[in-house]
Order: C-alpha cells, then structure tokens, then sequence
C-alpha cells in the first residue's frame, strides 16, 4: 500500500517517522492515536501472555500498515508491534483523520475501503498459517 | 521393444553415493548410474524412483541439471516408498526411469527478472533452476527468491539459502509460519512477502512450487503485484504412475501432470485449481 492509496482522509495528517531495532510502534491496549505505514524495514506483530516469551504472530514489511484497530472503538491496541530491523515509516494521525472521516462520510468509504483491503490479506495470510500447509501436503 | 520404449519403462539401477540428511523426516540422494552417464534433465522435470520390491515415486529432481554424472533427489518419507528411498544407505541400488514431463521455462525467463516463490518441499524442483540461473546469471534481469517453511529447524537447503542470501546479485527471503526464541527472520505466508516486492510486472516472469493452497494464493498474490497469469507457472502434484501420459492417474482437467505438467502455465490450471475435490 502507498500513502495515496488511503486518499483525502491523511492529507496533511503524516509525518516521516523512524524506529531503531527493538523500538515499540504500537503497544496491546494503548490509544490508537497514531498508526503507521511502513516503508522500510520490518515489524513484529506479538503477543503476550505471562510468563512466556511473547509470540510473534507476523511479520510486516514495506507498503504494510501497522496498526488496523485506530478506525473502530474503542480505539485501542489490539497487539504489540516492535522494530526487528530499523524502520522509516509514514506515521499518521489516527485522531484527526478520523475526525475528517466523520466529517465527509466520501472519503472515509474511501479510507475505510483500503484499510479494510489491508485487514483482508492480514486475514487471508493469517489462515493460510493457521493450515499449517508445509506440514504433509508437500510435493 | 524400442531403445526410446525401454528408456521409458525398464528402470536404470543407479547406486546412492550419498545421502545428505536435510531434515528429520528429509534426505537428499545422490546418484550414480551403474553404467554410462545419467540423462540429461531439464530444472522442473522428475524421476520415478523404483525402492525395489516395493514400488515406484514420482520425485523432483534437485540437483544441477549441469551435472551429468550425478543425480540428486530429495525425498521426504510420507509413505511405504518414499521411507523406503528416505532409509537408503549408501552403497543400495535403487531403480531410476525418467526423466519425465516439462519442467520450468527457464529460456522464457532469460532476459527477464525471475520471481522464484518455494513453500515446503517445493523448493526441491526449484533449486536446478537456481542452480542454471547462477551459472549463467548475467542473461536474466533481478531475481527473488520468496522461500516460505514451517519453523526456522523445517528450512530446507538451509547453507544453500544462506549462500545465496549473502550474494548481491540475488534477493532472498526466508519467512517461516511459526517463529522461535531465536528466530530474527520473517514470520507470516511466504505469499505476504510477495506484496512488499517493488516488481516491475512487464518484465517478470514467476515459478511458485509448494502446496497447492499456497501456490493458489501466491499466483493470487503475484497477479495483484501486476503480472498476468500466463507470467506465472506452477509445478502440480498429482498420483503419478505411468509417467508418460498412459494410464490417467494425473488426469487434472485436460492435462495429464506427469507428461503436459508438471511445470503448467497458471492460466492453463487456476481455474481447476480453485474447484473443491472432497
């Protein structure tokens, strides 16, 4: 995904951001006030429980979204995302393109179309893992 | 009976030189012919195996298709012939007809950047590709290669991806479905990794071998990139018997697998890829 591709809705709403490895961009629970579109380096969506080391679920790289739940109350964090490898990214303020969304209903269909295109393939991968695929269902 | 109808049906005893463990349930089988010098083979095509006394496999060929002295096959022990081909020891003769079908169109690719997406065990038929195309790297554009495997300890021809990580002239990727404490890698469906990829999609061309689910999602993946369908080929699995386009048993659609296939343009199968068969 290009910043473009989110339309109206981020105009004047982002900022160039960058992380060093270990860095959290999001963490499960805080104010999704600010997600981020990645346009260099890596990301790890994790999750975590006590007394285990956390999980990582996926993996995101260039032209991925980071951070999905900023759009739908109530505006929190659904996991942690860290920096496994230095990353430049567009940060974009979740606050007020959602405010613009409210406003112009048009451009938030827009908004709303490709971000729920990025939570669809976000969908669609997290399945094809879930088949364990490689597991006796090789040539 | 002709030579050509002999080649085709009597098995040629070749001996295992070596075997390479890969992976727990994984060898690589090195092979010598008995006599003579083994056949020429094409990246993509395959043998039938012959464990004697028991019966045949249909298995990748994964070695250097330069190599006429020595085959290689890697064979993953799922049932009666497979553990039996998985369980040779060097110095054991084992039975070799092929080689069978049309493997990748690596003259289609030359001039142009090569997309390589692997999943599993469906790296095997990929690697005489690589193989060719790092011999005579200069007459292709970029190549990538998207390497999808279930946990960092299940990657396949580990050395070898590392080696070729570490090559500037080629771009390879490793993700794996579940990570580990020491894993730094990718985690997620080697078809996620396609999407990151600035590809120029006049220019490429795309071999995807794996499951055939993944290799469903990866075409998927590569079309929404940009590339049209007949840019993308696909190595199908199907029960082969005869080899030859006899006996029916890789009927899928109007392709027999063993002799049209495997390697199969994906416009020619996408649509039968998607029809449920259970």
């Amino acid at each position: 995904m290009r910043v473009e591709e989110l339309g109206d809705a981020v105009a004047g709403c982002t900022r160039p951001v960058e992380f060093v490895t270990g860095e959290y961009l999001l963490r499960v629970g805080a104010p999704a006030d600010e997600c981020f579109l990645i346009e260099q380096g890596r990301v790890a969506l994790e999750a975590h429980a006590p007394a285990r080391p956390a999980q990582v679920l996926a993996t995101l790289g260039a032209g991925d979204l980071v951070g999905l739940s900023w759009m739908l109350p109530p505006y929190r964090w659904a996991c942690d995302a860290r920096a496994v490898r230095p990353v430049r990214a567009i940060a974009i303020d979740a606050r007020r393109v959602r405010e613009r969304c409210d406003a112009d209903p048009r451009i938030g269909y827009h908004l709303l179309q490709a971000v729920l295109r990025a939570a669809i393939d976000r969908l669609q991968a997290l399945r094809l893992q879930h088949l364990d695929v490689y597991r006796g269902a090789d040539p | 009976m002709s030579v050509a109808l002999e080649a085709t049906w009597i098995p040629r005893r070749y001996r295992v030189a070596a075997v390479r463990p890969e992976l727990p349930d994984t060898v690589s089988l090195e092979l010598d012919p008995e006599s003579g010098e083994s056949p020429a083979f094409e990246p993509g095509q395959f043998n039938m195996l012959y464990a004697f006394g028991l019966g045949e496999a249909a298995i990748s060929l994964s070695g250097d298709p330069a190599d006429r002295a020595r085959l290689v096959h890697t064979v993953r022990a799922v049932g009666p012939v497979s553990r039996a081909l998985a369980g040779l020891a060097v110095g054991a003769s084992v039975g070799v007809r092929g080689p069978f079908g049309r493997g990748w169109p690596t003259a289609t690719a030359r001039g142009h950047d090569l997309i390589v997406v692997a999943g599993g065990l469906g790296l095997a038929p990929l690697r005489p590709v690589l193989l060719r195309v790092l011999a005579d790297r200069a007459c292709y554009g970029r190549v990538v290669v998207l390497v999808g495997m279930r946990t960092p300890r299940e990657i396949l021809y580990r050395a070898a991806l590392d080696d070729w990580a570490g090559r500037a002239d080629l771009e390879v990727e490793v993700t794996v479905d579940r990570g580990d404490a020491d894993w730094r890698g990718h985690v997620g469906v080697v078809t996620s990794l396609i999407a990151q990829l600035a590809l120029d999609p006049r220019n490429a061309v795309a071999f995807v071998c794996g499951p055939e689910l993944m290799m469903r999602h990866g075409a998927a993946g590569l079309i929404g990139a940009g590339l049209e369908s007949e840019q993308i080929f696909v190595s199908m699995e199907r029960n082969m018997k005869c080899a030859i386009g006899l006996c029916g048993h890789c009927q899928f659609g109007p392709a027999f697998v063993c002799k049209d296939g495997p390697v199969l343009r994906f416009d020619r199968v996408g649509r039968a890829l998607a029809i449920r068969e259970w």
